[in-house]
């Protein structure tokens, strides 16, 4: 039986497979949310979600708008102050994996969310980096979505707000990084993957019925494509109907307050 | 000793024009009525410090209260920009913005490095981020056992601190609850300080012996306004309106339209104007 599905589901429950029952993920607001509470509520229900905020092992019933809601202490094991946060879990190295989002992404999968042209006379101001620039260099390793179109992924940012792997090959570890910094990066369209040498992303996985054109036209570099690239399995009715449920309940007790 | 008083006495006797100020509490209890008391007041040429400036800074900014900020991450969360912060960043409007830009990491940290009496703080951050180059107050500094090089900070030392906080006793002794943020940092990292709370209690009766207070002689102010986190929450009173966030951006999105919205519930308000908010309590709360 075939399902219908919107590239956006097939983005998050792609990035949602990306986890697992063992990972201590830091959580970054909107997309990956959604992405590693469906794991959570699917095939990784031991996952420990921490957000930024201070919780710790949270369960949220609905996805949070800001990283901070009620919702999230309400159903996290325990709750520590900000500083503790980054200083003894994420700077602790207590965290497998980062997810995060991000406005904009060069090839080598770092991230700008800061600003657009010049820094002192931006064209668009972005909001920032909140935590991000440590989440990147502290956790074990970083998952990255973000759908794919050619505003996102650009040629050359004009801001590194975090650092993925830079200028490619072994930058990371010549800055003394030892953790791996983005290994997986899941869109609307395909996954990729940092090439084991020169680190450049190369796609791994192409989600069913997208061409290998329509990437190419939505990405503002020519894009690789590893040896042997997998086709992504189509969401399962179980996934697709976790990621509804929680989207509606979201929905709906957003608009409420 | 803490003194309680009105909001209004509280914010004239604390607060200063030209005055380095933090409004903290990471997306909960966030001192809004204390905010809106400041705009009252027509203070001037204040330094904003705060992780989040969320839309009790860019109310404060669009005003042309600032004439600085820093943080280290300036959106309406979930929904986009702020809005007043962007005109003062990309257009100088009502005023140019000098801006110090932070990381989450770098900022916790130096409020701690504050309240710790500490000149600066380190931290394993920053690695190969741009932050560092545009801003001259991230430094470095090498550990003096294992030649380590580490990002060094200014600590956060705010002239004034203002946290919204749920109860206090009546000497004055703040109790905080839920997430906790940077608050008590924040209080202990500054000369003066004011909370804004939802009760004042015969006794404070803390659910644990770890709980997070606050004790009257660490706060310069205690001030009793209900429902004076909105539209942010107060864990365990009232429900963060997300519908209100959602409905800021359409506010804040026109010069006009924000005026306006600022001189019938800001200039045209009072702190008791906030208790209307409280009525839907968490489940949590008993």
């Amino acid at each position: 039986m075939s399902i219908e599905f919107t590239p956006t589901e097939m983005m998050t429950i792609a990035a949602a497979r990306a986890l697992t029952n063992d990972d201590v993920c830091f959580v970054g607001i909107g997309a990956p949310s959604a992405a590693c509470n469906v794991a959570r509520l699917t095939h990784a229900p031991d996952i420990t979600l921490i957000y930024e905020s201070g919780t710790i092992g949270t369960k949220p019933d609905v996805l949070p708008l800001s990283i901070g809601d009620g919702e999230l202490c309400d159903t996290a094991l325990c709750t520590v102050s900000v500083p503790e946060m980054f200083r003894y879990w994420l700077q602790g190295g207590r965290i497998t994996t980062g997810f995060l989002g991000g406005a904009q992404i060069d090839r080598f999968a770092n991230l700008n969310t800061t600003v657009v042209g010049d820094y002192d006379k931006p064209k668009v101001r972005l909001p920032g980096g909140g935590g991000a620039p440590e989440i990147a260099g502290n956790c074990g390793q970083i998952y990255i979505t973000m759908a794919l179109n050619k505003r996102g992924f650009v040629d050359h940012l004009d801001f590194i707000t975090s650092m993925g792997h830079g200028e490619g090959g072994d930058h990371r570890a010549g800055l003394g990084m030892k953790t791996k910094g983005p290994t997986r990066v899941i869109t609307d369209l395909c996954i990729f993957e940092p090439d084991a040498a020169t680190k450049e992303l190369t796609v791994v996985s192409i989600h069913s019925g997208v061409s290998r054109a329509t990437i190419e036209e939505n990405c503002g570099w020519p894009v690789r494509f590893a040896e042997t690239v997998a086709e992504t399995p189509v969401p399962t009715t179980a996934e697709i109907s976790v990621l509804r449920d929680i989207n509606a309940r979201t929905k709906k007790a957003h608009e409420a307050a | 000793m803490a003194r309680i008083c009105t909001l209004s006495e509280a914010i004239e006797e604390n607060v200063r024009d030209g005055d380095s100020i933090a409004m903290e509490g990471f997306t909960h209890l966030i001192p809004y009525a204390a905010g809106h008391e400041i705009i009252r007041q027509d203070r001037k040429e204040l330094f904003l410090i705060r992780m989040t400036p969320d839309l009790i800074y860019d109310q404060l900014i669009g005003v042309g209260a600032a004439r600085g900020m820093k943080f280290s991450w300036g959106g309406n969360p979930g929904v986009g920009s702020l809005h007043r912060f962007r005109d003062a960043v990309e257009n100088q409007w009502p005023r140019p913005l000098e801006i110090e830009e932070h990381s989450h990491a770098a900022m916790a940290n130096a409020y701690e490095a504050g309240a710790a009496n500490l000149p600066f703080a380190m931290l394993r951050g920053y690695i190969g981020a741009d932050l560092a180059k545009v801003n001259p107050n991230i430094k470095s500094i090498t550990c003096p056992f294992t030649g380590e090089v580490l990002a060094a900070v200014p600590s956060i030392r705010p002239d004034v601190s203002i946290i919204h906080a749920q109860r206090a006793d009546r000497k004055g002794n703040v109790l905080i609850e839920g997430i906790s943020g940077v608050q008590k940092e924040a209080v202990l990292a500054a000369k003066r300080s004011i909370a804004t709370v939802e009760e004042i209690v015969d006794e404070l009766d803390p659910p644990s012996p770890n709980a997070v207070v606050l004790p009257t002689w660490a706060v310069s102010s205690v001030v009793h306004v209900p429902g004076g986190a909105f539209p942010s929450y107060a864990h365990g009173y009232y429900a963060r309106s997300n519908a209100f966030y959602i409905a800021w951006d359409k506010i804040a999105r026109d010069r006009d339209s924000f005026t306006a919205w600022i001189k019938e519930h800001v200039r045209g308000g009072k702190p008791e104007d906030f208790a209307r908010h409280v009525g839907k309590r968490s489940a949590k709360a008993a």
